[in-house]
């Protein structure tokens, strides 16, 4: 039947669809500084050209050190930033096509965002049923107060919380229920797909683990889609079915969770693995790998992640590698594009 | 004779509501050229413990018992000129800002020059020439040009090597870092950690490491403390505390830190949070959330006591006539 058919292409079609997608920003000083000195403008390169995609009910996490646009993908993605080049595709909608508020409004209805820091993420005047309930106003998804009120309190039981926590304001809650009361927020509007940018690098490690396991739990009981930020490997390993690892502004590996840790290609990703402090590393000797992450604004030329690199020779130094895939798995390096480098 | 020894530290803030105990009857030590790692979630009592130590604590919090002594000879009680004298020349202290522990305005040369000539009484050029080689020490490339910048010109990982340059420059006898790689990146932490193991192993500096991170304390020290709510729950060799963990809050909390060498469905989780300091629990402070809880934690709190493993555990279930039907 035509319906099953055109069922089953949305069911093959990932969620989201992210290509070439690039944000600059300018941090030049103002005009006249620059006439006055002669200063060129200063454009920084946060994300410069990430190509990904979600299928639907999966995690993808995006993990990497400070500066490399983890979290400017992110907010590209909810919308938060307009990107200067590429695509974002919501269920095979280009968000760039919509143009009004009102367009964008049943589209973004079906994403919701989790912010790292519960301390600044709610408004600490609402209480608690108001925060929760305003993107359910503001979708104007129920209009009566009984209603709304109901589904605040099913919300909160959800996230392990109580229905009488809608009555108090956000500073009587610890990190871990602030959290909660983020996720609470962020299920009320029906959302399909959900993006946490380090939703747990503010909490403990207990607390840590019962906001990882619920939102596991939410995943399968709701069929969510995740694309989670983080600069935690062991959490990224932990929640995610793939793994893209990012080095100033662009991917530089993207494979299945498993994969990723077991044979690690890039030499940027097995320099994170190594450096990771883990538990079964007791009296462990290791050689930490040298350098910082150099700045986005002068990006190296060629391979970013030359300079450090170990197995860095004048091509990489010239020119920027592609990211090829090879057995499911994409990587952009020259050493392991020439098998200089052994899988 | 230990370096360090703790006996009984009690640590009180005085509030409207009340005196709020952060660190409650603590005792512990360290040996000389030894790294003990202490953990604990926030509000623990690890930092407080670990400025109660260097008598850094801020005002009105106070030390309310207990004694501190260094090499056997108290320093919990000696006048602040004395003790002046004892931090940085005995006692050395890194912390987790770089930026909050140098001085925007001095030079690093002139900061680490004028550690040294205070603690050491160098000369001019002696200071000078000695700071070049704690910079080049620490890893810092072109340390003869670097050593008249300012802070501000140096990145975090570099300005936490200064860090370690200074805290280490007067040949202390410990040091305590508190959270040292806590606002770093990953490849940096680890150079970080590694820079630290190196050097006090080559001074035979001993090493009180504070964090958060059980993966830092595990690849670092040689033995370790887990704090909860102003109380050591568990101490031990840090192989024993991570792989065996005798204390039921150990256990949980090594369950619940996400592994890179092995992927699980779910992870061990300990419901609920750590009280606040306002309402710690009757009994021990872990018996709400504890799973093998039983009439006598509610009662009576327990002090760290021998268990049937080699660490040592505030848990009434190692007490004689109780382990076995635990077990």
């Amino acid at each position: 039947m035509p319906l099953d058919a055109a069922a089953a292409a949305t069911e093959a079609r990932p969620l989201l669809e992210v290509e070439d997608l690039a944000r600059d920003f300018d941090v030049s000083k103002p005009l006249l500084f620059r006439l006055l000195q002669g200063e060129k403008k200063r454009i920084l390169h946060a994300v410069a050209g990430v190509t990904f995609a979600i299928p639907r009910g999966t995690t993808l996490s995006l993990v990497g050190e400070s500066g490399c646009g983890k979290t400017t993908v992110a907010r590209l993605v909810v919308g938060l930033y307009t990107p200067t080049r590429g695509a974002i595709r919501i269920d095979g909608t280009d968000m760039a096509t919509l143009t009004s508020r009102a367009a964008q409004a049943p589209v973004r209805r079906r994403m919701q965002m989790i912010f790292q820091d519960p301390y600044a993420s709610l408004n600490p005047r609402w209480r608690v049923g108001d925060i929760i309930a305003e993107p359910i106003r503001a979708f104007g998804l129920m209009r009566d107060r009984g209603e709304i009120e109901a589904r605040v309190g099913q919300l909160l039981r959800q996230v392990g919380l109580s229905e009488k926590d809608s009555e108090k304001f956000p500073h009587e809650f610890s990190g871990g229920q602030r959290q909660r009361i983020s996720i609470a927020r962020a299920l009320s509007s029906n959302p399909e797909f959900l993006v946490c940018d380090e939703p747990t690098s503010a909490l403990d490690v207990s607390v840590q683990a019962q906001i990882l396991n619920l939102m596991k739990d939410l995943q399968q009981r709701l069929g969510l889609t995740y694309l989670f930020i983080s600069h935690n490997l062991a959490v990224v390993r932990h929640m995610s079915d793939r793994i893209g690892v990012m080095y100033l502004g662009k991917i530089v590996e993207l494979a299945p969770g498993e994969t990723l840790f077991a044979r690690p290609l890039h030499p940027y990703t097995r320099l994170l693995l190594e450096a990771i402090p883990d538990l079964e590393m007791t009296g462990r000797q290791r050689t930490p790998v040298g350098g910082e992450v150099p700045s986005p604004i002068n990006p190296p030329s060629g391979c970013a992640f030359h300079p450090r690199c170990p197995f860095a020779n004048d091509r990489c130094k010239a020119e920027a590698p592609a990211l090829v895939t090879r057995e499911g798995v994409q990587v952009a390096c020259h050493a392991v594009e020439e098998g200089r480098l052994a899988a | 004779m230990p370096l360090l020894e703790v006996r009984n530290l009690r640590v009180e803030f005085p509030t409207r509501r009340g005196v709020l105990t952060a660190v409650d009857d603590v005792s512990f030590s360290i040996d000389e050229g030894e790294v003990l790692g202490v953990v604990g979630e926030s509000g623990a009592g690890k930092s407080i413990t670990g400025t109660a130590i260097i008598r850094l604590i801020e005002p009105p919090g106070r030390i309310a018992g207990g004694e501190v002594l260094l090499a056997g000879r108290r320093i919990d009680n000696i006048a602040p000129e004395e003790m002046r004298h004892v931090r940085g020349k005995q006692i050395g202290a890194i912390f987790q800002d770089p930026l909050t522990t140098l001085n925007p305005l001095y030079s690093i040369g002139r900061q680490l020059a004028e550690t040294m000539q205070t603690h050491l009484g160098l000369s001019d050029r002696d200071a000078r020439a000695r700071a070049i080689r704690w910079l080049e020490d620490v890893g810092i490339p072109g340390a003869a040009q670097r050593i008249d910048a300012y802070p501000h010109q140096f990145s975090g990982g570099m300005r936490q090597r200064v860090v370690i340059a200074l805290a280490l420059c007067a040949e202390p006898k410990l040091v305590i870092a508190d959270e040292p790689t806590t606002a770093l990146d990953v490849s940096i932490q680890a150079q970080v950690i590694a820079l630290l193991k190196r050097l006090c192993r080559e001074h035979g500096t001993a090493v009180m490491l504070v964090t958060h991170d059980m993966g830092v304390i595990a690849e670092t020290a040689d033995r370790v403390a887990v704090m909860y709510a102003g109380r050591i729950a568990e101490i031990g060799p840090v192989r024993d505390v991570v792989k065996g963990a005798r204390h039921p809050y150990t256990e949980g909390l090594m369950g619940s830190i996400p592994s890179l060498t092995h992927r699980v469905e779910r992870l061990r989780q300990i419901d609920g949070s750590m009280p606040r300091l306002t309402d710690i629990p009757r009994g021990c402070a872990f018996n709400p959330r504890c799973t093998k809880v039983f009439d006598r934690c509610r009662i009576e709190r327990p002090d760290l006591m021998a268990t049937d493993g080699p660490t040592r555990a505030a848990c009434w279930l190692y007490a004689k006539g109780e382990a076995r039907d635990a077990a």
